[in-house]
């Protein structure tokens, strides 16, 4: 903007003062052409609105990092990628992409020069990103602090560090293609749709992921445990799980954007999600996305989860599970597990605690958590870790306890699924 | 709010004849207080931080807040790593986490009863010797050199070291030795106990942890004493 004020200062003197004209010029020729890559203000902040909607500064700035430097480490199952530098510096970030190249990229996952990017970026999301908001995108990484640094290489195993092999992932898991609007539906729904498919990524957790590290388009958001984290994402088409057929659209645009509601919290790679993404937006745009969330999801009678223990051992855990309740629980999930929402989050009714897979709510017993810090819920209230003072069976009665009183469904679950889940890693 | 508090006065100045309801909050909500904001911290660090039987988790009360939240901030970034505490504070901001750090400096529960200590009376005068005095043959400075001649720290980055165990104290000037605890450079700590061997570390540990309670455990204001060396959690 400065750049901008001086530029129409110095014409308006070169107007009023003809001798200065020559010299003016030239300055102002240098500058008109500084200027031409500069986006407009709103085109930029329109960019940088977009940029948390995708989220991009969770993967490339790293902790203590400069800003969208990348260098953050993303582990995975077949090795360890390290995120690139999307600053402007020339020689080491994009300063010298194009935004016809930028666009490419989120569209294709392909590099400037071809090459074929690994799949940890989202790019099977974000083709679905438009031109428009791609460029405006390009304009607001373009106008941040240029960082020269290195990216480094990334650390994977034998045979995953052949790039060829990244063809045969397109192939099965790829489809390249904009966002093509509903026609039969609403615009709110449309943008809801475009937000959560395209620059939302939610798909890469909330879609199974299989051995090849990819989701099938056909299991679109049915959830599935994210790989290294040990966190179940759970389905947003079934009811059972995240669905949210049966909630207000008010309850998941608060989840969304400040952490809590009155139903439940966001934890773990969610929080994440709401920390550096979903709280930034727009209440309408946290709406649209509450309203297409809601349209997807699937009534369906509410199956029974399996046990994995044996009856006789489900009834000598709810005893000491209640007994555990009673002692740690209660005084703030109430004797009902009515909760006080929404910071003592109910656990009556609450689906993510009766899932098939009890991943969740196990590792929330043993090691508590924090929602978000939001604009909207700036203090949240933390779960105590109770890893130190509640052994095995005690995590797996208690846990069993609360999947299935007051009306839950879920099924009781073994001292050893408790034990597995000590060891999983936790940031 | 702004708006709702003037209100909510105005209906209590009316409803001053009338029997107050007994519940300041209504049924169903989280009390809107720090210490209900984090139990998650206070069931491995005690009630108020006082500290609990774990000997590995330290005592919170009383220590400086400006100390507090550097930590926490190391915790929230990885820079001192311990998984359980990363994973916590992940998604905090930073004034929520100055809060916590300022919640715990203001508690001031009584220090925990001394254990008599496990090492011989030559190891604890060893300690006594390089906590007061320090080995200038060596280049370690005293102790009370930085953290007090009460040992109670200094606002705003120093921490008291009274009402900690031994292993406690030992495992992070063992961390500051390896390298696997840092600080703000200049990393004046890790400087210093890379002079200390582990009898070193042991005597220091068992003879701080072997003193009782002054009479005043706050720490000292800030710029009450120089730092003998450049220290980038505490600029002089």
């Amino acid at each position: 903007m400065l750049k901008v004020k001086i530029l129409v200062g110095l014409l308006a003197l070169a107007g009023a003062v003809p001798i200065a004209l020559v010299v003016v010029s030239k300055q102002t020729a240098a500058q008109a052409q500084e200027q031409k890559s500069v986006a407009p203000a709103s085109t930029i902040s329109k960019g940088e609105y977009l940029a948390r909607a995708g989220d991009c500064i969770a993967c490339h700035t790293a902790p203590e990092g400069k800003l969208f430097a990348g260098g953050r480490a993303m582990p995975t199952p077949f090795g360890t990628l390290y995120t690139s530098n999307i600053t402007p510096d020339p020689e080491t970030g994009i300063g010298r992409w194009t935004a016809e190249e930028f666009y490419g990229m989120m569209h294709t996952g392909r590099s400037r020069d071809g090459g074929l990017i690994y799949p940890a970026m989202p790019f099977a999301s974000y083709t679905k990103v438009t031109r428009e908001d791609s460029d405006a995108i390009y304009a607001y990484l373009k106008s941040v602090e240029p960082v020269k640094q290195l990216n480094r290489p990334h650390d994977l195993s034998f045979p995953y560090n052949n790039r060829s092999l990244i063809l045969g992932w397109r192939t099965l898991f790829f489809s390249e293609g904009e966002y093509q609007p509903d026609p039969s539906k609403s615009a709110e729904w449309n943008r809801g749709a475009y937000l959560v498919e395209g620059l939302g990524h939610c798909g890469m957790c909330h879609t199974p992921i299989n051995a090849l590290g990819g989701n099938s388009q056909s299991d679109a958001f049915k959830g599935g445990l994210i790989p290294m984290q040990n966190w179940y994402a759970p389905s947003l088409t079934s009811n059972k799980e995240a669905g949210l057929g049966d909630w207000t659209i008010e309850d998941i645009s608060d989840l969304l954007r400040t952490g809590v509601s009155k139903r439940g919290a966001v934890y773990g790679p969610m929080a994440e999600v709401t920390y550096n993404s979903l709280q930034y937006l727009s209440d309408e745009d946290t709406r649209a996305m509450a309203v297409y969330l809601k349209g997807i999801a699937q009534d369906a009678a509410p199956d029974v989860a399996q046990p994995s223990v044996p009856p006789s051992e489900g009834s000598l855990l709810m005893s000491l599970g209640k007994t555990v309740y009673d002692q740690r629980c209660d005084s703030c999930h109430g004797a009902q597990g009515e909760g006080a929402p929404p910071h003592y989050p109910p656990l009556a009714g609450n689906q993510s605690i009766q899932m098939q897979s009890a991943v969740n709510a196990i590792r929330m017993v043993l090691n508590g958590g924090y929602p978000p810090g939001t604009a909207g819920n700036p203090m949240p209230y933390g779960m105590p870790p109770f890893a130190g003072v509640l052994s095995d069976n005690e995590v797996a009665a208690v846990v069993t306890y609360i999947r299935t009183s007051w009306g839950n469904r879920g099924a009781a679950i073994s001292a050893s699924e408790a034990n597995q889940l000590r060891s999983a890693q936790l940031n | 709010m702004s708006k709702q508090i003037p209100i909510a006065v105005a209906v209590w100045s009316l409803l001053t004849l009338i029997p107050a309801p007994s519940q300041a909050n209504p049924p169903n909500s989280a009390p809107d207080t720090m210490e209900a904001r984090v139990q998650a911290c206070t069931i491995c660090h005690g009630d108020e931080g006082k500290g609990t039987n774990d000997v590995y988790f330290p005592r919170l009360a009383g220590k400086p807040a400006g100390y507090l939240y550097n930590q926490l901030l190391a915790f929230r970034t990885g820079r001192r790593h311990y998984p359980p505490m990363n994973y916590l504070l992940e998604f905090l901001p930073e004034p929520y986490l100055k809060a916590m750090a300022e919640y715990f400096a203001e508690q001031h529960p009584p220090l925990p009863a001394i254990a008599p200590p496990e090492v011989s009376q030559g190891v604890l005068a060893h300690g006594q010797g390089l906590v007061t005095h320090g080995d200038a043959a060596r280049s370690i400075p005293a102790c009370a050199s930085c953290h007090g001649a009460s040992l109670t720290g200094m606002e705003p980055a120093i921490p008291g070291l009274l009402g900690l165990r031994p292993a406690y104290v030992s495992a992070q000037l063992g961390a500051w030795r390896y390298g696997t605890r840092t600080a703000k450079a200049p990393d004046c700590m890790q400087v210093v106990a890379g002079h200390l061997t582990e009898d070193d570390v042991k005597a220091v540990a068992a003879w701080l942890s072997s003193l009782p309670a002054p009479a005043n455990a706050s720490p000292a204001p800030k710029g009450t004493y120089t730092l003998p060396f450049d220290c980038g959690s505490q600029p002089n």
